[in-house]
């Protein structure tokens, strides 16, 4: 029985186990792996080891860990790995703003299992590292062809820390230049929330533009709110509705023009590599998401890799140790007094940077472009089949091609029948694809939902996708309660309210549970 | 451009017969159309200068091999490298469960498809709540680093005061990324002062303590064990004294560590604070960091969380576990700029990884490998020592690294570590440029994968290297 | 558990709307309507209501008035009701609305359910104040109020949920209205009559990189400390109505007018529940700031509910001394449309249109526009 060739539906139920917590498989004297023990040797020598700590430092009751043999652990832990739907296996369309493209195998085995990287300590000697420093340098290369920028530093832990490492460098520039009046930051609605928070983390005042017309703020809002108390505007384009802002450059100017800098989130890169770049749009600083744009795994949230490309003239402030070749052989150059410092522990996420030099190397300069293109055509297709759903409308830029995502809206279908995006999201799972993603909060946008069908994803695949979204639809006008009441074919029926906010019924732990719950 | 049109095996529709038929349908005669809000002067003219691509999956395979080859690696060397990245045992079963496609791609999605990964990670936090014994975690942030920068944020947030002092001793890299974000921290600013430490001990200044500290000290942060491997032995009176103040009394504890030493909440911590690295996690270069930070549960400590806390609760039907978000408010995705500090992407394969290890491992595990690091590691401080001109720095007791010097020998650390090299060995971490005052020491780890002949043939390295 | 629920249904609300007449409150303009062939809409407004809610499979046991002021509508959704009091058919006033609000109220219904508009909700304001919980079904030519769900449907579930326990959050909604008689005439004077208590229908959006519940005190926490530490020594500060507002006084630990202006200086009372003239004692020669706040789903800013900051006082305190606060959600709530500016000086309304800060948060501001 294949799936549905008229429909293109499948009937669908993911594993189900009713799993128990870990802590519910203890078993008193089981063991799930034994370690080495010290020698005869070494003990006749030293003694037990453990009479060495101080008496008010040892632990007296060993820790109510559970009990549990090697197999039974490893069962339990694949059958929740059989309860997540990762991208490996389903059209992750969904998870819009994400970039949930293939992370091929070939890198994957070769950065998990290679001992030429699983099997390095970062603090060894830079001459017995040169094959992943060689890499780290290649990927910044590439990275300023990408970008247009003059220097990159991959040391970011995601594209969070990235846009923070960023806003880091704002402020000691302008500390440069002697100037503390710049206490501001500018961003825009419909930019990732870290746009505002990380900027904030860093001490400054957030000013946030909302969308106009074209979905994103009228140049005059942004002249409105430049000052010479601005230090830097933090935005992305496109933004997360798709919709590229054609004048950017007059908006960096502007910045410029009162002294601030432009820092560039380029999470939402993946439709214009080689097409545009930071750099014609004059912009200052930029980041990119090396987990999204440049196909290493989103790991279950993390690991991560934010590589942040900064002009000539930031170079200095850009975070310490940087990779250097001086023709013969790579380097770590500690000697950056200005530098904004860390923002994390050794060089990065080495095999991050591996993956993105693997994933480009395969590519090149013709192959990332074809990447781009067909990202923006998926989007564009996808699109299409959407806008023809009953229920779904697409606020902003009436008319105007979108790049790599769209963001719509179920408000129709909410006024129509009562279903909102909530609802469709769980049901969608039920035909064995991932939750959409709605919004970053607020939802400007009502009842949103964000797709990106990046490059990976097959006519086909879009197809079927949007064959899901066309049922829910019609599910909602029939049955509306079919679909309020989703899922049935996931691990777990529906939750109210997901949002835990009452002291009293907080429990994040097993042992607060059994507390809660009076269980022993 | 070339003539023969490329189909990408990880791009599917690069077929030009698919692609036609995708530009009919959406009303375009070439993909360039799409980008019409692109104008002509910001496009990007011309080809990005990059190597020619190796396209076939066999040929890839062998060049990036051949870049990690160039690699020495920890396999082939021994390797007594710690200083925040050890080299332990990762079981198979840890490999197994990270490398499985559905948790390895997974991203943020919510609790009913992946129910699989929240029930993880609720287990990830329960797991360490036990090993700690506390009750209130969040997922893990980047790194040890981040949790401790974070914590230090966290402690101001609770009580508003204006200074945290650090260990003068602290992981330098550390300190530098905890000196990056209490920068951001608002008027009024949040300034650091550093506790000396006792040079003949290791052990942490009491009287330095006492002087420095003051109704404006919004935290005291120790590392337990310190950077140079010291077990805190006054780490109880440490905390009375913060907590006497009014200040948050913050440990960064080396997880590995707790199966034999007391957990920070058995002195007084009120935050706990670390890196997983040591659970199950390969070193990947640097790459398998990932910080943790744990409460009790109380509000005051609860609303100064940034990443996402797991909470357990129920579903429709009866006796079915499901998952939830506490208190969202306080995340920068719900809230942007008015969450905590910001979040983004973390380490959530970090911490099912660390998940599995420690159900793994077990209380007995735990005990087990704690003994087994003691005794390997006073071992090697003892040979060590033993050598002439050689010197174990410190007196005071240690977990899993300690401070070699070597200035008798008349000898730089840089020399002989270069003389291990050569004998196959990694040397320990050299301090004299963080810490010129310990003249020329080095910092080495020796966990519980170091046989006794692993030792051994070390000690005899070094006495070739120091002749 | 059985859920106790109060119906009233204003059967004449809304009948004006579609036959020109802006409203239907007296009874000869209902006449009017009635000539103009208009028909009534509650009634089926509300069976919608109801409907919904029944599909939410609660125990609910309704409390009403007779006929068509909510008995005829509970038959006609399957719903057995106990009739509470009686009216004359074909006759209702708002003196009825009012004693059935406070008849349910001495009930203590958990939530009263009532089809109407901004007049309904002003009578059931009157009568029982925030002694219980309401929840409005649009069904008048009037809604300026935000004490109603977005559509009848959407009103039955938002009771589905908050009877179920899905929904906990209680807030503070503003019970507007305008004069009819003038808005006939082409004049706009809204008036913020208070506030009733509402389920806090903002439902949370599930999932981790979406939108979230939001503590709506934190906002207003934000804003107020924000405000604060911006406040300069020896001004004064005219604080306009509004619970936003409200917020800034109470975190200085004052006494505040909820539908008034207050006036502080160096962060203590000067003035309670001033009126025009006294502005312009105060504002004579001296500087000053008036901190207000938008009035949401409709975006005024002057004009509506604060007329005491009358043209002349605000061209003395100056266009950059005007302080706008408000948490993103009610922004948001805009859908995108300007704010608004009525002060009834059309020279002034132009001066003060274009890009303004709105103070949305602590260090966190919003650009708006005015239109």
């Amino acid at each position: 029985m294949g799936r549905n060739r008229k429909t293109l539906l499948r009937k669908f139920h993911q594993a189900r186990w009713d799993e128990q917590i870990i802590f519910e498989m203890s078993v008193p004297g089981e063991r799930g792996i034994l370690v080495p023990q010290a020698e005869e040797a070494v003990t006749a020598e030293v003694g037990d080891g453990i009479s060495a700590i101080p008496e008010s430092l040892r632990r007296k009751k060993p820790a109510a860990l559970p009990e549990v043999g090697q197999m039974r652990v490893l069962r339990h832990f694949m059958r929740l790995s059989q309860e997540t739907m990762g991208a490996d296996v389903t059209i992750d369309i969904g998870e819009g703003t994400c970039t949930m493209k293939y992370s091929p195998k070939v890198q994957e085995h070769l950065a998990a299992r290679h001992p030429g990287i699983t099997e390095l300590h970062p603090m060894q000697d830079p001459r017995t590292l040169q094959g992943i420093l060689e890499m780290y340098y290649q990927v910044e290369q590439f990275l300023k062809e990408v970008s247009g920028m003059d220097f990159f530093s991959l040391q970011p832990s995601s594209g969070s820390q990235g846009v923070y490492a960023n806003a880091s460098i704002v402020r000691a520039y302008h500390e440069a230049r002697g100037d503390r009046n710049r206490t501001e930051v500018i961003t825009t609605i419909f930019s990732h929330p870290v746009d505002a928070a990380a900027p904030g983390t860093a001490g400054y005042k957030v000013i946030t533009l909302m969308p106009g017309e074209n979905g994103y703020p009228d140049l005059g809002a942004l002249k409105a709110a430049l000052s010479e108390r601005t230090a830097g505007i933090f935005i992305t384009n496109p933004e997360d509705t798709g919709i590229y802002n054609s004048n950017i450059d007059e908006y960096v100017k502007a910045a410029h023009a009162v002294g601030a800098l432009c820092s560039y989130d380029q999470a939402n890169a993946n439709g214009l590599l080689g097409i545009a770049r930071a750099r014609e749009t004059g912009f200052d600083l930029c980041h990119f998401n090396i987990h999204k744009t440049f196909s290493a795994p989103h790991g279950s949230f993390g690991p991560g890799m934010g590589a942040i490309g900064v002009t000539a003239e930031l170079e200095k402030f850009l975070p310490a140790p940087r990779v250097k070749f001086n023709g013969k052989r790579y380097y770590l150059d500690y000697d950056y007094p200005d530098s904004i410092g860390r923002v994390r522990l050794f060089l990065g996420n080495a095999p991050l940077a591996l993956k993105a030099y693997a994933w480009i190397m395969q590519h090149g300069a013709d192959g990332l472009r074809e990447a781009a293109e067909v990202s923006v055509l998926n989007n564009n297709y996808l699109e299409k089949k959407v806008r023809e759903i009953p229920g779904v409308v697409v606020k902003y830029a009436e008319g105007k091609r979108r790049l790599e995502q769209v963001r719509y809206s179920w408000e129709k279908l909410m006024e129509d029948t009562g279903v909102g995006t909530d609802a469709v999201e769980k049901r969608m799972a039920d035909y064995g694809v991932q939750h959409y993603f709605q919004s970053h909060h607020p939802h400007v946008v009502p009842e949103p939902f964000t797709l990106e069908p990046c490059e990976s994803y097959s006519k086909d695949d879009i197809d079927e996708f949007a064959a899901i979204l066309r049922q829910i639809s019609k599910e909602a006008y029939e049955n509306p309660e079919l679909v309020n009441n989703a899922p049935y074919n996931l691990p777990i029926h529906n939750i109210w309210m997901p949002a835990i906010v009452e002291e009293e019924k907080i429990a994040t732990t097993w042992r607060m549970y059994k507390k809660l719950k009076g269980i022993e | 451009m070339k003539d023969r049109k490329i189909v990408y095996p990880y791009i599917p529709n690069s077929v030009g017969e698919i692609k036609e038929q995708m530009l009919k349908e959406v009303g375009a005669q070439e993909v360039m159309e799409l980008y019409a809000e692109i104008p002509e002067h910001l496009r990007f003219k011309g080809r990005m200068k990059m190597p020619e691509p190796i396209l076939d999956e066999c040929s890839i395979r062998r060049h990036v091999d051949g870049l990690l080859r160039k690699n020495a690696n920890c396999c082939d060397h021994l390797n007594f490298l710690g200083a925040g990245c050890a080299q332990h045992y990762v079981p198979a079963v840890c490999d197994e469960i990270n490398g499985r496609g559905e948790f390895l791609t997974a991203y943020s999605s919510i609790f009913w498809a992946d129910h699989g990964k929240w029930q993880a990670w609720f287990e990830y936090v329960s797991l360490m709540a036990e090993l700690l014994d506390m009750d209130y975690l969040s997922l893990p942030t980047y790194d040890g680093a981040q949790a401790a920068a974070t914590s230090l944020r966290m402690a101001r947030g609770i009580n508003g005061r204006t200074e945290v002092l650090l260990p003068a001793s602290m992981h330098p890299q550390i300190q530098a990324v905890v000196r990056n974000y209490l920068k951001g921290v608002p008027d009024p600013a949040l300034k650091i002062g550093l506790i000396d430490y006792d040079r003949t001990s290791g052990l942490l200044d009491l009287e330095d303590l006492r002087a420095k500290i003051s109704d404006r000290t919004a935290a005291v942060l120790i590392e337990n064990p310190s950077y140079f491997g010291i077990i805190e032995a006054q780490a109880e009176e440490i905390g009375r004294i913060a907590r006497e103040r009014g200040a948050e009394f913050i440990v960064y504890a080396d997880p590995i560590s707790l199966g034999v030493l007391a957990p920070p909440a058995h002195y007084g911590a009120t935050i706990a604070c670390g890196d997983l690295h040591p659970l199950g996690i390969h070193m990947q270069c640097g790459g398998g960091q990932s910080g943790f930070i744990a409460t009790g549960f109380d509000m005051d400590h609860a609303m100064q969380f940034k990443d996402i806390v797991v909470g357990i609760q129920e579903t429709v039907e009866d006796g079915e576990y499901g998952f939830g978000v506490v208190f969202p408010h306080k995340l920068s995705y719900f809230t942007r700029e008015e969450g905590n500090e910001f979040t983004g992407t973390n380490t959530g394969l970090w911490a099912i990884t660390a998940a599995v290890y420690l159900s793994l491992m077990g209380p007995k595990g735990m005990e087990e490998i704690g003994r087994t690091i003691m005794q390997r590691s006073q071992y090697a401080a003892k040979k060590l020592g033993e050598i002439d001109g050689v010197r174990v720095l410190f007196s005071a007791s240690f977990f899993k690294e300690f401070v070699v010097n070597f200035d008798e020998t008349g000898r730089k650390v840089e020399k002989i570590n270069r003389k291990l090299l050569k004998a196959g060995v990694f040397g320990g971490l050299d301090l004299s440029k963080d810490f010129p005052a310990l003249g020329q020491s080095a910092l080495y780890c020796v966990t519980e994968i170091m046989t006794k002949d692993d030792i051994d043939h070390l000690v005899e390295a070094v006495k070739k290297a120091v002749k | 558990m059985v859920k106790k629920v109060g119906l009233i249904v204003n059967p004449i609300a809304g009948m004006g709307g579609r036959v020109g007449l802006k409203g239907t409150d007296g009874s000869d303009i209902l006449e009017q309507a009635r000539r103009l062939g208009a028909q009534p809409e509650a009634p089926a407004r509300a069976v919608e209501a109801l409907r919904a809610l029944v599909q939410s499979n609660i125990d609910v046991e309704i409390l009403t008035y007779s006929d068509e002021m909510g008995e005829h509508e509970c038959r006609r959704a399957g719903l057995r009701c106990t009739v509470a009091g009686r009216i004359r058919s074909g006759k209702t006033t708002a003196d009825d609305t009012k004693q059935a609000a406070a008849a349910m109220a001495a009930a203590q219904v958990d939530l009263i359910l009532f089809a109407g508009g901004d007049g309904t909700a002003r009578n059931i304001l009157d009568a029982i104040g925030q002694e219980a919980l309401v929840l409005g079904i649009p069904a008048g030519v009037k809604i300026h109020s935000a004490v109603f769900a977005v559509t009848p449907r959407l009103c039955g579930q938002v009771a589905g949920m908050f009877l179920s326990g899905k929904v906990k959050a209680i807030r503070e909604a503003e019970v507007m209205d305008i004069d009819e008689e003038a808005f006939r005439n082409g004049a706009v004077s809204a008036r913020l009559y208070g506030y009733l208590l509402v389920p806090d229908e903002r439902r949370f959006v599930q999932g981790m990189k979406a939108g979230g519940i939001r503590s709506e005190n934190a906002a207003l926490q934000g804003i107020a400390a924000e405000v604060i530490a911006g406040m300069t020594a020896d001004d004064f500060y005219i604080i306009g109505p509004g619970t936003t507002t409200r917020a800034v006084m109470e975190r200085l630990g004052l006494k505040n007018t909820l539908l008034g202006i207050d006036v502080i200086r160096n962060r203590q009372l000067v003035l309670s529940d001033v009126n025009e003239q006294q502005l312009l004692e105060i504002t004579e020669g001296n500087p000053a700031k008036i901190v207000v706040t938008i009035i949401g789903g409709q975006g005024h800013v002057f004009g509506r509910g604060n007329q005491q900051l009358s043209p002349e006082v605000i061209r003395r305190v100056g266009k950059d001394n005007i302080i706008i606060i408000a948490p993103k959600e009610k922004v948001i709530s805009l859908g995108g449309r300007p704010l608004l500016v009525d002060t009834g000086d059309e020279a002034l309304n132009q001066d003060l249109s274009g890009y303004v800060r709105i103070v949305s948060g602590y260090k966190d501001y919003l650009m708006y526009k005015i239109g």
